[in-house]
């Protein structure tokens, strides 16, 4: 079991639907990923593809009407599916936290910083004093300027990316194993994402825990992560470092999403490129591969077989076809 | 509330918004004669046994349905009896009464409204369901049920009006931990491991706690008008037990005789009514922001 010592996370084939009146969403199919020891794992997909649903499974605070149909979750060396709730509380803000999308929200607008950052060390046997210099410590630690007398200001006070550092400093606090980032920088503007990819950079090296880093923005991901795994419609399409993936994309659908990225446009032009098609029907899945309506180079085989994580270079792995046959590929492109 | 007032009170924003809002009290004239006719109740009650010139209790041989007059501030009742004395004392039974039922009733709603609002959807529906059958009867005819079986009594009194008002707060409540289960800090804490308990008490419950007292200072009066209500009907404090709703009365049996202990009976209810709406509704205006108009 030395791949479990070195891997913090491992999903292992993982299926998740979720009840709806219309019938059973099959939200993720399969889903493999790896998240070794100090490293940071990028997800990235457009809205919907279940890059959210994926992490919050990891943590389990799914919807109710969210039901894990099939695999599993081993999060240091130990399956935690079948764990009881209880069990999983135990892990969170312990062994796991986690980074939420909008800083607006993600504080107790009624109780003070200090109160809040003391509070979720609950399960530390120290004095609140103790507590306290630990809370200011690590809002230092992320950026805040003076953090002694700032920690009994209200999260009101704090402009939005102070607010981010100051829930980036609350994951922290509990020193976990990996913490899981669900979109950290989506509502902050384009200056103030980089600061926090920066400094997320900085104390992913200081602590040395893993990051699974999820994620729409293809700039963001190649700036931050080492490995990336590229969702499309609940299926983990390809997986690979940053190198494979923004360099050699292998997959229809990631070649496609990074001619769409505007930074990467080297003419100039009046027009953003988009995929053209729609989203597949998760409800009534269709046979085969799940890009193939969207896909230039799809043929007989991508609608009748589903295809499987084939490899395309050492730890590179894509859901495609034209892997096994690169002539195709060629013909249609 | 002024820009300026927020960012002058950064380094202790707690004693700022405090003083901010006692400042903005003190604008407001109606809440502030709110505020001085409830202290003086809230004093008079207190210190009731000092401020009593005669025994409310004792029947004197004195002048009887006396008008007032220097000795007998409100005159006397039909047994000789002190009014002005009987009237404080009632002040002292009907604040007692209001601060045990809102207690009760105020920490009972608010725990089922958290069960309601926090717990599984099935035990949500079976609560409502109770609390909406406690609503669906009026006060009154529950108060003669709950008379017959027990008997009148102060406690009676406590017991029906809690009862009744229990669900009252606990449907705010509910209402307000339900849309605060879908908030992001609470889903943050949850991630962080936080078991039901610590997140209702700590996160639910400050962002609950605020309104409900304001609503609860603006019941106070209704809870007052109850309980006089029902020791006007003989369903609530006995004889000779000195309470506003049994001087009212008294002086009803006796009103061809003189009407001044209906007057006396009458006019403390009028006063503490008021003076407990127009200080919750200052509390209301000044905390609850939906309802500000001067921002």
């Amino acid at each position: 079991m030395a791949a479990d010592n070195e891997n913090i996370l491992e999903v292992r084939n993982l299926s998740l639907d979720f009840g709806s009146p219309r019938g059973r969403v099959h939200a993720l199919r399969q889903v493999d990923l790896t998240v070794p020891k100090g490293r940071i794992v990028g997800v990235v997909g457009e809205s919907g593809c279940g890059k959210s649903t994926l992490a919050y499974s990891i943590i389990r605070l799914l919807a109710q009407n969210a039901e894990i149909v099939g695999g599993e979750i081993v999060f240091e060396g130990q399956n935690i599916l079948p764990l009881s709730e209880t069990a999983m509380r135990g892990l969170r803000g312990r062994r796991m936290s986690m980074i939420f999308q909008d800083p607006m929200t993600a504080l107790n607008p009624v109780l003070p910083v200090e109160q809040q950052m003391i509070e979720i060390q609950y399960r530390d046997s120290i004095s609140t004093g103790e507590k306290r210099k630990r809370a200011a410590a690590m809002l230092g630690k992320v950026g805040i300027p003076d953090p002694e007398s700032r920690l009994d200001a209200y999260p009101h006070q704090f402009s939005g990316g102070m607010r981010q550092r100051i829930c980036i400093a609350m994951a922290l606090l509990v020193e976990p194993a990996l913490i899981l980032a669900d979109e950290p920088t989506t509502a902050l503007d384009a200056t103030l994402e980089v600061q926090i990819i920066n400094l997320l950079k900085r104390l992913q090296e200081d602590i040395g825990c893993s990051i699974l880093f999820v994620s729409h923005h293809l700039g963001t991901v190649a700036e931050l992560c080492d490995d990336v795994v590229v969702m499309y419609a609940g299926e983990a399409v390809e997986v690979g470092t940053v190198r494979d993936i923004f360099r050699n994309p292998s997959h229809p659908y990631t070649q496609a999403l990074l001619e769409c990225d505007p930074g990467r446009i080297k003419q100039k032009t009046r027009h953003l490129p988009t995929i053209p098609g729609e989203l597949p029907n998760l409800i009534d899945l269709p046979a085969g591969c799940i890009f193939r309506d969207r896909c230039p180079h799809a043929w007989e085989r991508c609608a009748e077989e589903h295809p499987p994580a084939y490899e395309a270079g050492e730890g590179h792995f894509a859901r495609c076809h034209l892997i096994e046959e690169p002539e195709r590929g060629r013909g249609t492109s | 509330m002024s820009v300026e007032a927020q960012i002058g009170s950064t380094p202790k924003p707690e004693t700022g918004a405090f003083r901010q809002h006692l400042r903005q009290l003190s604008k407001n004239h109606l809440g502030m004669l709110g505020l001085v006719l409830v202290l003086a109740m809230v004093f008079s009650a207190v210190f009731a046994h000092w401020i009593v010139p005669y025994d409310p209790y004792q029947i004197y041989t004195g002048p009887r349905l006396a008008p007032p007059s220097t000795d007998h501030w409100f005159g006397t009742d039909h047994l000789g009896r002190d009014i002005f004395s009987r009237v404080i004392a009632g002040g002292q039974v009907a604040l007692q009464v209001a601060i045990a039922t809102l207690a009760a009733a105020l920490s009972l709603g608010m725990i089922l409204g958290l069960i309601a609002g926090y717990g599984p959807e099935w035990l949500d529906n079976l609560l409502l369901l109770i609390f909406d059958a406690v609503r669906s009867f009026p006060v009154i005819i529950f108060a003669l049920a709950v008379v017959t079986l027990i008997g009148p009594s102060l406690y009676t009194v406590i017991l029906v009006v809690a009862v009744t008002s229990i669900p009252i707060y606990a449907r705010i409540v509910r209402t307000q931990a339900q849309s605060l289960k879908h908030n992001e800090f609470i889903l943050a804490e949850r991630a962080m491991g936080a078991g039901p308990l610590r997140i209702l008490s700590v996160h639910v419950l400050p962002n609950v706690i605020g309104p409900l007292l304001i609503l609860a200072s603006m019941d106070v009066p209704l809870v007052i008008a109850v309980e006089a209500g029902l020791s006007f009907l003989g369903m609530g404090v006995r004889p000779p037990t000195p309470s506003w709703g049994t001087i009212l009365n008294d002086g009803y049996n006796y009103i061809r005789n003189s009407p001044w202990p209906v007057i006396a009976g009458g006019i403390p209810i009028v006063i503490v009514t008021l003076g407990f709406t127009f200080l919750g509704e200052a509390l209301r205006d000044i905390f609850d922001p939906k309802l500000r108009r001067d921002l």
